[in-house]
Order: C-alpha cells, then sequence, then structure tokens
C-alpha cells in the first residue's frame, strides 16, 4: 500500500525523447490506467516505475522514498507481463511462491499466502500443474498469482490481456477489477484499449508522443477531453472532426461546417465562443451525438438532410456514414430509421455535446 | 444437364484424391528405400569392425577367408588379450578423467560467457560473442605447433593433463556459440519477472536459465563429450608415453607396430572405444527430447 509520484520524468534512448518530462501523482489504492497508441512511451513510464529502465531525469517515489535507483526486488513491487513470464519449468505453485522463497519467507507462510491468492483467482485445482497445460486465461491469472502473493506496495500490469481472445479479455478485464476491490492495492496499468482503460480505470492518463496529453476520470475524459488527440483516442467510433467557421446568427453563434449545413451553437455556450467568431476551427461531435430526431423537445435548426453511403447495422444500433464537404461523419441512429445506402436521411446534432477545436494548437476550446 | 455435369465432376474428384494419397505412398517409399540405403551404407563398418573382432589372430590373416563373416567360430581372445596384455585400460582410464574434466570445465565457463555475453548487454558484448566463435574456426591442426609451445612451458608436456587445458580451447567457444543462441530465445520477460521476484544474477543463471536452457546445454555437453573423446591431433601432438596416452591415439601407436596391423585387437579396440559415446549418446537424447517437451502433458 503506497502512493506512487513521478516527478518530471525524461527517458531518453540514444537521443530519441521516448517520454518528456511526465509528472503524475498516484494515491495510495487507487486505478490508475496509462493509454495512448504503440510508441507513447507508456510502457517505458511503467517499466521505469518498475525499475526495469533507469531514468534519464526526474525522481519517482513509491511511499514517499525516492527509488530511482533502487534495484527492481528492493521496490517492493510486483509485475504482470503481456505474455505472462512464467517460468515454465516449475509448477503454478513453485511459479506463485518463488518471490517468496527468495525473500526467505517460511514454509508456512508461503503456503497459506499461495493457498490464499489461488482461491481469490479460482486456480486451487492447477497448483500443481506446469504452465504449458495451462490454457491463456488461467496463466493470466497464475501471473496475477504471482503478483498477490506477493502482497506488494504497488501492482505494475504490462498490457496483461492484449494475447487473449476478445471473449476472455473481456471476463479477465472483470477479474481484475475484482480482484483490485478486493486486495486495494495501487495499481498502474499500461494498454492501447481505450475500453479497458475506461472501464478498469479509477483515473486515466492518456499519453501521446512521450508527454501526457490529460489525467481525468473515464466520465470527464469522455465529457470534457482537453485536446483533439484526447477527444478522438477516446470513444469508440472515433469523434468526428469537421473543418467549420463559427459565425454570427442572430443573438448567438453558428457551425458553418458547409454550404448547406449550418448548426447552431447552444446559448449556454454563445459567451464562451463570442471572441472567435469568424474563425476557422475544428468541430468536433460524436458519432452517438448524430441521431435520428428523436427528442421531443429538439432544436428544429438541429436537423439536417445527409445522403447516406454506409450503412452498418449493428444489432441494437445502425452507423451510418455520409460526407459533409468532403469529409466523412459517421452518426449512430435507431435501426427502424435509418434509411439504405444512397438514400437521404434526416438526422439531429446534439449540439449541447460539440467541441470547438482550436487546428494549431489541438486544443479543446 | 445438371445430372450429367455431377457425373462428371464426381469422377475427376475422386482421381484427384487417389493421385493425391498415390504421390505420398511414392513419397513413402521412396524415402524407405533410401533409409534403408543409408543405413547398409553407415552399417557395414561397424559391422566390418564386429566380425573382425571376433575371428582368431590366424583367420584374419588368411587372405583365402571370407572377410563378411567368421568362418572358423567365434572367440573372444581379442577382448581378452586387448584387456589383459596391453595398455588398454589405461589409455581408457586416462580418456575419461580427460573428457569428464574438459566436459565438467567446458561447461561452467561456456555457460558463465553465454549468460553474460547473451544477456547481460554490456559495451563490446556483440563484438566478443562473435570473437569467441571465430576462435573456433582456426583448425588444430593450425594451431597445435603454438599449443606446443605453451604446454610445453607450463610443463605438461607429455601428461593428460596438458589435454584438460588444451581440449577446452576446441569445446569452449562452439558452446558458448550455442549457449548464446539458447539463453538468447528466452523471453526477456522471464529475466525481468525474475527480477522483480527479488533473484540476483547467480539466482537467476541457476533458477530460471539452466533449467529453461536444458536442452541446449545438454547438447553442448554432447558436442564437448565428442571432441574430447575423439581428439587425435594434440594427444598425437603432445603425449608420447604410454601411461599417459588417450584411446584414440593410444590404441593406433600400440597396436600398429611398424607394417603389422593387429586388425582383430584394433577393432575390439575400436569397438569398446566406442561404446560410452553410443551409451551416453542413448542416455542424453532421452533427457534432451524430455527436456524440450517438459510440461506439455503434466508436471
Amino acid at each position: 500500500m503506497a502512493e506512487v509520484s513521478l516527478r518530471n520524468v525524461v527517458k531518453r534512448f540514444d537521443d530519441v525523447d521516448v517520454v518528456r518530462n511526465i509528472s503524475l501523482d498516484i494515491p495510495d489504492n487507487e486505478f490508475v490506467v496509462l493509454v495512448g497508441p504503440s510508441g507513447c512511451g507508456k510502457s517505458t513510464t511503467l517499466r521505469m516505475i518498475a525499475g526495469l529502465e533507469e531514468i534519464t531525469a526526474g525522481d519517482i517515489y513509491i511511499g514517499g522514498e525516492v527509488v530511482n535507483d533502487l534495484p527492481p526486488k528492493d521496490r517492493d513491487i510486483a509485475m504482470v507481463f503481456q505474455n505472462y513470464a512464467l517460468y515454465p519449468h516449475m509448477s503454478v505453485f513453485e511459479n506463485m511462491s518463488f518471490g517468496l522463497k527468495l525473500r526467505k519467507f517460511p514454509k508456512e507462510e508461503i503456503r497459506k499466502r499461495v493457498a490464499h491468492a489461488a482461491r481469490i483467482l479460482d486456480i486451487t485445482e492447477l497448483l500443481d500443474r506446469k504452465p504449458k497445460a495451462l490454457s491463456g486465461g488461467q496463466r493470466q491469472r497464475v501471473a496475477m498469482g504471482r503478483a498477490i502473493v506477493r502482497n506488494p506496495k504497488v501492482f505494475l500490469f504490462d498490457e496483461p490481456l492484449s494475447n487473449l481472445d476478445a471473449k476472455l479479455r473481456v471476463q479477465m478485464r472483470t477479474e481484475i477489477k475484482r480482484v483490485h476491490q478486493m486486495v486495494k492495492t495501487t495499481t498502474v496499468y499500461v494498454t492501447h484499449d481505450q475500453v479497458e482503460a475506461m472501464t478498469l480505470a479509477d483515473r486515466v492518463v492518456v499519453m501521446n508522443g512521450g508527454v501526457i496529453e490529460q489525467i481525468a476520470t473515464p466520465q470527464d475524459l469522455y465529457h470534457h477531453p482537453k485536446t483533439r488527440f484526447v477527444a478522438g483516442f477516446i470513444g469508440s467510433p472515433a469523434m468526428n472532426f469537421l473543418r467549420c467557421r463559427l459565425e454570427q446568427n442572430g443573438a448567438g453563434l453558428r457551425v458553418r461546417l458547409s454550404d448547406a449545413i449550418g448548426l447552431p451553437v447552444p446559448a449556454s455556450q454563445s459567451a464562451r465562443f463570442q471572441a472567435l467568431t469568424g474563425k476557422e476551427l475544428i468541430f468536433g461531435l460524436r458519432p452517438e451525438h448524430i441521431t435520428e430526431p428523436r427528442r421531443n423537445d429538439r432544436d428544429p435548426q438541429c436537423e439536417f438532410a445527409a445522403t447516406l453511403d454506409v450503412v452498418e447495422p449493428m444489432g441494437m444500433e445502425t452507423m451510418v456514414y455520409f460526407t459533409v464537404d468532403g469529409q466523412e461523419v459517421c452518426g449512430r441512429v435507431d435501426p427502424g430509421s435509418a434509411t439504405g445506402p444512397g438514400e437521404t436521411m434526416r438526422l439531429y446534432a446534439d449540439m449541447d455535446r460539440m467541441h470547438l477545436i482550436d487546428p494549431q494548437s489541438g486544443a479543446v476550446l | 444437364m445438371s445430372t450429367a455435369a455431377v457425373a462428371a465432376a464426381a469422377p475427376r474428384r475422386l482421381s484427384v484424391r487417389s493421385s493425391l494419397s498415390r504421390n505420398r505412398r511414392w513419397a513413402l517409399i521412396t524415402s524407405y528405400v533410401f533409409l534403408v540405403i543409408f543405413a547398409i551404407f553407415f552399417l557395414i563398418p561397424p559391422y566390418y569392425m564386429v566380425v573382425t573382432a571376433l575371428k582368431s589372430d590366424a583367420e584374419v590373416a588368411h587372405m583365402a577367408t571370407n572377410p563378411w563373416i567368421v568362418a572358423d567360430g567365434f572367440t573372444l581372445d581379442q577382448f581378452k588379450i586387448l584387456l589383459t596384455q596391453t595398455d588398454f585400460l589405461i589409455f581408457f582410464k586416462n580418456t575419461v578423467i580427460v573428457t569428464v574434466s574438459v566436459v565438467a570445465i567446458t561447461m561452467v565457463v561456456s555457460v558463465l560467457a553465454a549468460f553474460s555475453l547473451g544477456r547481460m548487454k554490456f559495451w563490446g558484448s556483440s563484438i566478443l560473442a562473435t570473437g569467441i566463435f571465430l576462435t573456433y574456426l582456426v583448425p588444430d591442426t593450425l594451431l597445435f605447433i603454438p599449443l606446443f609451445q605453451i604446454v610445453k612451458a607450463v610443463g605438461l608436456l607429455n601428461n593428460y593433463w596438458g589435454m584438460i587445458l588444451v581440449y577446452p580451447t576446441l569445446t569452449v567457444p562452439f558452446c558458448t556459440w550455442i549457449m548464446i543462441g539458447y539463453f538468447q530465445s528466452i523471453p526477456k520477460e522471464l529475466d525481468e519477472a525474475a527480477l522483480i521476484d527479488g533473484a540476483g544474477h547467480m539466482q537467476m543463471l541457476t533458477k530460471i536459465f539452466i533449467p529453461v536452457a536444458l536442452p541446449g546445454i545438454i547438447a553442448a555437453m554432447i558436442f564437448a563429450f565428442t571432441v574430447s573423446w575423439a581428439a587425435f591431433v594434440y594427444p598425437m601432438a603432445f603425449l608420447y608415453s604410454a601411461d599417459q596416452q588417450v584411446l584414440t591415439v593410444g590404441t593406433v601407436t600400440s597396436l600398429i607396430r611398424g607394417d603389422v596391423y593387429k586388425w582383430g585387437m584394433l577393432m575390439a579396440g575400436a569397438l569398446m572405444a566406442a561404446a560410452p559415446p553410443l551409451v551416453i549418446y542413448a542416455f542424453l537424447m532421452d533427457y534432451y527430447i524430455a527436456g524440450l517437451t517438459a510440461g506439455a502433458t503434466k508436471g
């Protein structure tokens, strides 16, 4: 049990800055997920916390203590790897007890801890097996068991679910969440899957190009992204981004997307954007906020007609794709309301959920 | 019309399948034929050795008898004389001492070298690894003259302990090279997991790397054993008295006197000299395969 802090941490491989000046505070017991595309520096950050990579500059604290020069074994951390990294010549019991044995725990204590962890993970019957005789999900459980028995200050997960098939991944995700609620240990979890990040995290750290784009709760991240990158990375299908110009619309403002489509900025936000009138901006709206006209209190100005290019039925909803001024836009509509490809459909933009983005800085305004 | 099409298609499909199985049968027959030819080819010399070793000197010397069969009755005299009236047992003992020591030294040196070169990245480690392999490419026929000076300088000329000094120059580079490959094939996460679990480098080597790389280590051991058991040039150059001689050179020098070849005893000696490698190969092969498939079925 401990808090983890990163202060201005930098990692440079040869001449490439992989992690550039990261600062992050993780309170005790929190589940933090580092998420971002490949090469964003999330795994490197995790490995620096683990002590598997030296840090080029900055400080890392675990439990209030600077651990920069401490070897991994003295940091009191446990790590779960993507490919499980189970010792192939040892049984499940030996795998889980290896760390305790090296630390010279009494035999009785080892047995008790392994039995306890095995019960939590439901792998008691597998203790005598070798890793090769286990399925992917079982191996993942053993790898977690190896971390749990140590009862460390911090759990580190490095893309632990990437090697599992889709169904098992969802199952293990729930499992990890359940285990965290039971053992309540500070956890840093790395993934490139935004769904994993959103479902597991107390707070999500979105990284890109070696810097932190935003640190926020999953809900906050979804509703109030701070940058275009975060807005586009979180949510699936991704947010639509369209070139637009902000223009005066009577007393209010209007987002001009094309000659045919101009959507009114909600009155509550007009004051905020007043100064940007006449500027070229990027308009962001999630697919789930482009629907068939369904609300009774809707503003008729938010409706527009679109000719559908592609229609993708998903079961509970249907994705419709169309273009506005040459840019592809995705909407999520009720299956009953969708027309066929090539046909025209009335759509409604929920402008209360709109974002305006500065095209130069990428900041959400 | 459609039934005609089906009828026409059906035999064609059948013929495709039967030509596949015919192909397979021919492939099998051809491979068996060649396997049998090669087996006969490689088994003729050992067979000739056995037959000759079981004959009496008189029969071997008699030009008119069939060399492929024992006509005058089996005899174990060749073995008896070899074991009781020659230095064969001394050669054998010396060879065992030399081989066991060389294998032990080789394994210690090359496991440690391979672990550090393959796993602990340091400045120049890959150049060093290649350099070690290059030394293996220098043939012993080139090396024995300079090595003679070295062996003489350390006072081990005509002493089988000198062989324990020089054989590792042949075995260590190759074994190190084999094991670098094996150690590198072990996923990096395995040592990282061990590091986090609290293992030092020595524990990582003994508790993780050696057990996991056991098949590779055994392959290297077989190589070191073979080289040192069958070495000929070095003992030929560095050993000259019978009490220090090893099997390969000793058998030949003591059983060929001028132009007199003791064929029966030579063959008996060669057979007995070949027995330990055979036994060890058979035993270690089982181990080797067990190592490869460990945990596949049940722990």
